[in-house]
């Protein structure tokens, strides 16, 4: 695929190259990292969701041991500009976050002070001794009651806590919607979700006053894009500051952005003239860093009664939170974009109210705005297929565009480069044996035995993206340098954070330039080093990333080529790249080892007329086209009627991400992407009280998957390659995300079908279940929809609890349904 | 007020006056600068911290320092070399012989039972301990074992693995 001479590295399962100092401990993340004379800060943060702020008193803290400074957001004054928020949707509500709080707070943990001392212990100690006076603020904590009327106001300065509206619609969906045979609608909730980075992040700042540099460390997946903001908010000369991305302990989206703590802790080294270290503790990363997901959605299905799918609706309640961070209000629109999943759906139209409350900024959690559109489509589908009384799989295979109709435009604008959805559910049910899963589920309700088999198909967009479409630039930079010894380095800009780019890139390397991965180096995750890029994030980082890399590579290649040949007395055209080696194809005598042609480049004596010496070459890379992976998942769980315990018997994962660089890391990304997703659906919720504190704030409180949960999880694949990038590589990092929680949600829902049930709400805790199982009755939190005629379209969702047994109320309503379908 | 501490850490002897409220990691990574045991929350859920204590597998971040006085301790630093020089992690049993990495270390590298890399040096130690006391423990016993050590990354399926090449390189080697 990279090049056809060589046997390539490109497709082979190679362990890792970054992992011998990782396995060892003796890797650097941030808080690995001190220098003489390096001071701690402690943040104080606001006990209240809403309150004013009176005064803070610091007197106290400033004598304490240890302690060298303490600030709050009157001493700032105007010093840091306000947290940077990248996306903007028209006649958006400005919602500006000081650093530090001054006069006001608006969720809990908002950082009110800083306390800078000589050592951890002694500034945790006198961050007690900042007296704050508050005076509590009703809080704003549900988002649909933050919309009503007489609603407390976040910010005094507008009438409501509407942050925007925004709608997207295609084709004719007022037709669509008077032509269906029936209409399917659901209220779905996604709840807030914690991103739970394993390293918390952390911030380590030097400022060199008589250089004038401020060097930071932090914790990111946006070097480049954190130094342009830090220069802009610290008004620093942006060439004197310096981003140092080490060791990253996962982000899934948290690290991709610009925190008010990583301008201030810059801040306060540059204040004080000593290295400055902030390293946050997990409950302040419960708190502060951003939360995921959090969309109230009803969706809206009209279908003919075949199951063709003609228009879909959905209204979309995002709950933002009190403030904008980078990319807050970007995400619920590409829920929009993606609402019609793999289905060719004519008309679609989605509208979003955005809303802030006193809760922590959503922002991009792994799959950002993506699994909220997957499950929504995905849920959809299952309750029309219900509905319709089709099998999940078969009203999926019929809305399928083919392979043939690709690129296929979908009514929301995108274009889906490449796919053949039939085959890879045909390979998933395959390898499943489905019909055999339908028998054996059959045969276990007759033992009173609850097994559910879940589907998803899911499509996602990836690659982000063609700048047009992207906040802040969607390209990405590298640099290949071939050093005078013959050995390569890739400058990238897709700073990674434990995806394996320091692999799958020098397998790249290697295969264009017919040489070993040993004999390439990635390096990243320093502006001083690495030209300007855009970050890992999107699953962006081989598809434009590594596109990037290869570009460079391949200039590098044609460069030897012609100095090869110039050598050797062949053609450069004839060149081929191998073991080391550059030979004539078709005269293999005429051979010049590579380290020759390279040591001719720089000794510059014997190079070819018109060829500069040296061995250097950069790219910026611009796709022309997001990628769009998909696949199809499969979910068995059996439901215990006794405890509520939901058990996942098997998951079959079958992913399409184009080619693959090297399948082991690929694997890996699958599997973490559905653990992920499992986590969601089974226990994960952000939970806020009615006073607005997060009473899931620690991992005591909050539950993500262990190993002992999990399952084992069988992946296929079948390989559609985009033609958007030369490497014909989709992106896989959100994939297991954005299947995982839908399939495993439609297998339970399968599962509980027998006691009436046709929707739950996240998460499938095992009281939710075994009250289902065990009373007969919807206790879906009271919020739950039907499936309704046109006829009965017009009136909104029934939300009481039904009084017949949910078997019977389903029963009645599927009677009506049929007696006011259209005839056509 | 001080406190005086004795440990023997990796093999070698240290003598420290710390303060009593001193938590073992910070002991270990801002007093010895062994940066290789890593803290995710100070609550004993994640197991980032997790050392071995007089052969046990302890999260450091809610040990304090005072407390592990007169222990032997194992961290991701030195766990080769112990297991080179003959312990098994805990600072005795017979001579191993072997490379520079412990085979459990061998198993995560191997079957990339590592992402980020950020709970690895507790999840390794975690399941040096496993192994010690169930040289060939199955599916569910190594995921029931590592179940105090979070990881976001991996899903845990290649840890498991891992763990198992370990187990399997382990039984051949003593065989």
């Amino acid at each position: 695929m990279v090049t056809a001479e060589a046997t390539p590295f490109v497709g082979r399962a190679l362990k890792r190259k970054e992992d011998p100092r990782l396995i060892q401990g003796i890797s650097h993340y941030v808080d690995d990292i001190s220098l003489t004379g390096m001071l701690h800060a402690v943040f104080v943060r606001s006990p209240y969701a809403h309150a004013r702020v009176r005064s803070v008193e610091t007197s106290k803290a400033k004598v304490a041991p240890g302690v060298v400074a303490v600030m709050t957001g009157a001493d700032l004054g105007t010093s840091i500009g306000m947290v940077p928020c990248a996306a903007q949707i028209p006649d958006m509500k400005a919602a500006p976050r000081p650093v530090l709080a001054t006069d006001r707070v608006r969720f809990v943990g908002e950082a009110v002070a800083v306390v800078v001392a000589e050592d951890r212990y002694a500034a945790r100690d006198a961050a007690d001794l900042v007296e704050v006076d508050y005076e509590p603020l009703t809080p704003v904590v549900d988002p649909e009651k933050a919309i009503a009327k007489g609603a407390p106001v976040l910010f005094d300065q507008y009438s409501d806590n509407i942050a925007y509206r925004w709608e997207l619609e295609g084709g004719d969906v007022k037709k669509a919607f008077e032509q269906a045979d029936v209409i399917v609608r659901q209220r779905i909730v996604n709840q807030r979700v914690i991103p739970v980075a394993m390293e918390t992040r952390g911030v380590l700042a030097e400022y060199k006053p008589g250089e004038k540099t401020l060097t930071i460390w932090s914790s990111t997946q946006i070097p480049h894009l954190l130094r342009t903001q830090l220069a802009a908010m610290l008004g620093t000369p942006e060439q004197f500051v310096r981003v140092i991305t080490p060791e990253v302990g996962g982000g899934f989206g948290s690290k991709l952005n610009v925190y008010g703590e990583e301008a201030l802790v810059g801040y306060l080294s540059t204040r004080l003239e000593r290295p400055v270290k902030w390293i946050e503790s997990r409950r302040e990363n419960f708190q502060t860093a951003i939360h995921g997901r959090d969309q109230i959605d009803d969706i809206e299905l009209a279908l003919e009664k075949d199951g063709t799918v003609l228009g879909l609706r959905c209204k979309v309640i995002a709950d933002l939170g009190a403030y904008y961070q980078l990319l807050t209000p970007l995400i619920p629109t590409l829920t929009g974009l993606m609402m019609c999943g793999s289905y060719k759906i004519p008309a679609a139209r989605m509208e979003v109210i955005a809303v802030l409350t006193n809760k922590m900024s959503t922002d991009a959690y792994r799959g950002a705005g993506r699994p909220e559109a997957t499950y929504l489509i995905e849920r959809a589908m299952d309750l029309a297929a219900a509905e319709l009384k089709m099998d999940p799989v078969e009203i999926r295979r019929k809305n399928f565009p083919k392979a043939k109709e690709f690129p296929y435009a979908t009514p929301t604008g995108l274009i889906y480069d490449s796919a053949d959805y039939q085959t890879c559910l045909n390979l998933m049910l395959k390898k499943s044996a489905y019909k055999k899963l339908r028998e054996e589920q059959a045969k276990l309700r007759k033992q009173g035995r609850y097994m559910g088999i879940g589907v998803c198909t899911y499509v996602e967009i990836c690659a982000m993206g063609p700048s047009s479409a992207m906040p802040a630039g969607g390209w990405e930079s590298a640099t290949v340098r071939i050093e005078p010894t013959g050995k390569v380095n890739i400058l990238t800009g897709a700073s990674p954070h434990g995806q394996g780019q320091e692999t799958s890139f020098a397998q790249i390397g290697a295969d264009v330039l017919g040489l070993d991965p040993e004999d390439v180096l990635i390096t990243h995750g320093d502006t001083a080093v690495v030209p300007y890029g855009i970050g890992t994030f999107g699953s962006r980082g081989t598809a434009v990333g590594g596109t990037a890399a290869y570009k460079s590579l391949v200039k590098l290649r044609e460069k030897l080529a012609q100095i090869a040949a110039f050598l050797a007395g062949a053609e450069p055209d004839d060149m081929v790249f191998q073991g080391k080696k550059i030979f004539s194809k078709s005269d293999p005598k005429k051979s010049v080892s590579f380290q020759d042609c390279v040591s001719a480049a720089y000794v510059a004596k014997t190079l070819p007329p018109g060829v500069d010496p040296g061995l250097d070459a950069t790219t910026f890379f611009e796709p022309t086209n997001f990628t769009f992976p998909f696949g199809a998942h499969l979910c068995v769980v059996e439901a215990d009627a006794e405890t509520g315990d939901v058990r996942v018997k098997k998951y079959l994962a079958v992913d399409d991400c184009g080619n693959v660089i090297n399948p082991l890391l690929v694997d890996g990304q699958i599997h973490g992407g559905i653990v992920q997703a499992l986590g969601q659906a089974m226990f994960e919720e952000a939970v806020y009280d009615e006073q607005g504190q997060l009473i899931t704030g620690e991992l005591t409180d909050y539950a993500i998957p262990r190993a002992g949960d999990m399952p084992w999880i069988e992946t296929e694949r079948t390989v559609t390659p985009t033609p958007v990038n030369p490497l014909g590589v989709k992106g896989v990092g959100e994939a297991g995300t954005i299947g995982g929680t839908p399939c495993f949600a439609n297998a339970v829902v399968d599962a509980l079908t027998p006691f009436g049930v046709r929707h739950i709400d996240m998460p499938f805790k095992r009281e939710r279940i075994w009250r289902l199982m065990n009373h007969g009755k919807m206790m879906n939190d009271g919020k739950r929809g039907s499936a309704q005629s046109p006829a009965g379209g017009a009136k909104r969702i029934a939300s009481k609890p039904s009084k017949p047994t949910k078997a019977a109320k389903v029963k009645s309503a599927a009677k009506k349904s049929a007696k006011s379908r259209r005839a056509k | 007020m001080a406190v005086e501490i004795q440990l023997q850490i990796n093999g070698k002897s240290y003598h420290s006056k710390v303060e009593p409220r001193l938590l073992l990691i910070h002991y270990l990574r801002d007093t010895l600068g062994l940066t290789g045991t890593h803290i995710g929350c100070e609550t004993s859920i994640c197991g980032a911290c997790t050392v071995l204590l007089d052969g046990k597998a302890v999260k450091s971040c809610t040990v304090l320092a005072v407390q592990a006085s007169g222990g032997v301790i194992t961290t991701i630093e030195g766990l080769a070399a112990t297991w080179r020089s003959g312990g098994n992690g805990n600072g005795h049993g017979a001579a191993n012989g072997g490379g520079s990495l412990h085979p459990v270390q061998e198993g995560f590298w191997e079957c990339h039972g590592l992402q980020c890399g950020y709970c690895t040096p507790g999840m390794i130690l975690s399941s040096v301990e496993l192994l010690q006391s169930n040289p060939n423990p199955s599916e569910s016993e190594i995921r029931n074992s590592i179940s105090g050590n979070l990881c976001r990354c991996t899903g845990y399926q290649h840890i498991v693995k891992s763990v198992q090449h370990a187990a399997k390189k382990m039984r051949g080697r003593k065989g």
